[in-house]
């Protein structure tokens, strides 16, 4: 009995300590990727400034895009810029234009698993794009074994892994493919999901991941958060200036730096295939997608202030996540875009 | 709400209002109200699901029309929709975990109900429920951890070498495929078929066994030829929930089937099936043409189940003209 009587005060008091705390509560929804710095970021703001809770659900990107749109939530979160064709539907259907705010950096590793071979092996634009598009189908083919000398390479099939489900990590993967291979953009194009020419299909990085470890001779390609806490092997890219370079968080910014220049102003860009002498080439922002007229001047206050904390502070934190930070160009670009959402 | 008020006022009684008033005073009345508004629940959820699938399937259907079904490119960037080989994928996982579970299933059903001794009987059918609880996930895992080596390593050499000129045993082999997941799905659907077949074949009434074993024939020859043909209804029955799940199966299929939407001779071969497209795509399903397709896959699949629940129904029909009505 009283044990009854303590669960039930102890109840008692969760509800009270739940209804006491009626902060504003803003929602936002959409891309998996930048998740866990998301939810962090969102906690330590609460903390701070306990007047304002931010409510973040990992949707996917493509939900996150049609779930803004609809207006269900505040903002929406992508790993690939709204096309043109979203821009216009949010504009027609909410009356305002929607804002692009880069958050955190991230970046695709090709992953492999090949008998005999645990060297890191150098990867050539044109052999990631002959392998995945079918072309280069044996593992001593000359496109990869002219970049690895003194690897041996066996005279194996190439197995290829994709993601099977829609994905950020793909739009980043299939965007370079694009970039560094004309005949890539007209077979197969870029985007979440694409008609894969070859492979087989992975649901998750941890999918991927599995299929690869498990399957002699296979290639595939991970997010690099999760290749560096998972402790997967990876190979090195050659980036636009002829070098070759292996992702990390200082390659992934550089990257970011180098396209800096070049950024326009709605913060719509690919950053991949960038130049830069130590820019990893598979690199890419993820955004917040923010409306720029607000009909609640709190909500809209509150979001304001999240974006210039994240900028500032927020910034600091995300590298112990693996997150790679943004280039202080960008910081300073966007703290004045600010200032458009009304 | 509103559907449900309805539904009162349309079944109500048929008899005079005097005796309805008095019925409902006995309480008969309430309960026979009550249960009835639970059944036709069951039916306008399964007509609202039906009618949601349509309405939210209009564009492809535009588009597209029959060619939906019956060509073969998905590709969402340049818009173009086919859901052959998906439906292709469905069908043949499941026919690979039927041909596996179908004779494993009845088998140990026989055995169970007919030939073990009752306690060790109650005692596997204990385990035998508990499989039938376990999350598909974690058969997903056991595919993935298990049957794609085994694949590769054992089944396929054992298939490949002295069959490899069938079409069905060609080509090389990734581990996961056509018959990774079919195999994956009869493990799952195989505590279906012994559970409901045990019970069927316990059903059978002692007099039709003692019958046959008086004529002289022997424990066999009663189980056979007597109270399998006695159940077989009910057999039938645990089959169609097998099928019915098999079906419809998403997690552990999409983690070892390939996710490739090709339409290949070989089981070894990777392809894909409806359910486990739409769990992969319909969260960055951007946009409209391509969310509508793949909620059209989704009345595909209900369809797919329809016809063959129906065939199903026909085959009972047809096959029990002379059998008898356990378990029905």
């Amino acid at each position: 009995m009283k044990r009854i009587v303590g669960l039930a005060a102890g109840v008692l008091a969760l509800c009270a300590i739940v209804l006491a705390d009626n902060a504003l509560l803003i929602n936002g929804a959409g891309a998996t990727f930048p998740y866990p710095i998301y939810s962090k970021w969102f906690d330590v703001y609460h903390t701070k400034n306990p007047n304002f809770q931010f409510n973040y659900q990992s949707v996917g990107s493509g939900a996150g895009i049609k779930q803004v749109t609809e207006g269900t939530v505040d903002f929406g979160a992508t790993d690939g810029p709204m096309n043109d064709d979203q821009l216009k539907a949010f504009q027609e259907k909410r009356g305002s234009a929607i804002l692009h705010f880069p958050t955190v950096l991230g970046a695709d590793v090709p992953t492999y698993n090949i008998a005999g071979v645990s060297t890191a092996l150098n990867f050539t634009p044109e052999a990631l794009a002959g392998i995945f598009l079918g072309k280069v189908t044996k593992w001593n083919d000359p496109a990869i074994a002219s970049a690895n000398k003194g690897v041996n390479l066996p005279a194996a099939d190439i197995v290829v892994v994709h993601r099977s489900d829609g994905s950020g990590t793909t739009y980043i993967w299939t965007d370079y493919l694009s970039k560094v291979s004309e005949e890539w953009k007209s077979k197969v194009g870029k985007g979440t999901s694409v008609n894969w020419p070859v492979g087989l299909g992975g649901k998750g990085n941890e999918g991927v991941t599995g299929l690869v470890k498990q399957t002699p001779d296979s290639i595939g390609y991970v997010e690099l958060i999760y290749a560096v806490q998972n402790n997967i092997p990876y190979g090195s890219v050659k980036n636009s200036s002829g070098n070759f370079v292996k992702a990390d968080l200082a390659s992934v910014t550089a990257a970011a730096a180098g396209a800096a220049k070049a950024m326009p102003d709605d913060f719509r860009v690919s950053i991949t295939d960038a130049p830069g002498k130590t820019a990893y080439p598979i690199s890419s922002f993820t955004w917040l997608l923010i409306p720029q007229k607000f009909q609640d001047a709190g909500k809209r206050d509150a979001i304001k202030g999240f974006l210039n904390w994240m900028l500032g502070e927020g910034q600091n934190s995300v590298e112990t996540l693996s997150y790679a930070k943004l280039p202080k160009e960008v910081v300073e670009k966007e703290k004045k875009a600010i200032d458009n959402i009304q | 709400m509103a559907t449900t008020t309805t539904a009162l006022k349309g079944a109500g009684p048929v008899s005079g209002s005097r005796s309805f008033f008095m019925k409902l005073r006995d309480g008969d009345e309430i309960a026979r109200l009550i249960t009835l508004l639970f059944a036709t629940t069951v039916v306008l959820i399964t007509l609202a699901l039906v009618w949601e699938l349509w309405v939210n399937s209009a564009l492809p259907r535009q588009k597209f029309g029959f060619h939906f079904f019956v060509t073969s490119v998905w590709d969402p960037i340049i818009d173009q929709y086919g859901a052959l080989p998906f439906i292709y994928g469905t069908m043949v996982t499941s026919a690979v975990a039927l041909l596996i579970a179908v004779p494993l299933g009845i088998g140990a059903a026989i055995f169970l109900a007919e030939l073990a001794p009752p306690r060790v009987s109650d005692i596997l059918q204990f385990f035998i429920d508990l499989l039938a609880a376990v999350p598909s996930v974690i058969y997903g895992l056991l595919g993935v951890f298990i049957i794609v080596p085994l694949m590769r390593t054992v089944i396929y050499p054992a298939l490949n070498q002295p069959f490899g000129y069938l079409p069905i045993f060609k080509g090389p082999s990734y581990g996961v495929g056509f018959m990774t997941a079919g195999i994956v799905l009869a493990i799952m659907v195989i505590p279906y078929i012994i559970s409901v077949s045990r019970e069927v074949l316990l059903s059978v009434p002692r007099d039709q066994r003692e019958a046959a074993l008086a004529l002289g024939s022997t424990r066999w020859e009663s189980t056979w030829k007597v109270v399998v043909p006695f159940a077989k209804t009910g057999i039938m029955g645990s089959i169609f929930l097998a099928l019915a799940r098999a079906l419809g199966e998403t997690m552990a299929v999409t983690m070892v089937i390939g996710n490739t939407p090709k339409i290949a001779a070989s089981l070894f071969a990777p392809g894909y099936s409806i359910a486990a497209v739409i769990a992969n795509e319909f969260t960055e399903a951007t946009g409209d043409l391509y969310l509508q397709s793949l909620i059209a896959l989704g009345l595909v699949l209900f369809l797919l189940t329809f016809i063959l629940n129906g065939l199903a129904r026909l085959l009972i029909v047809v096959t029990t003209q002379k059998g008898s009505e356990v378990g029905g």
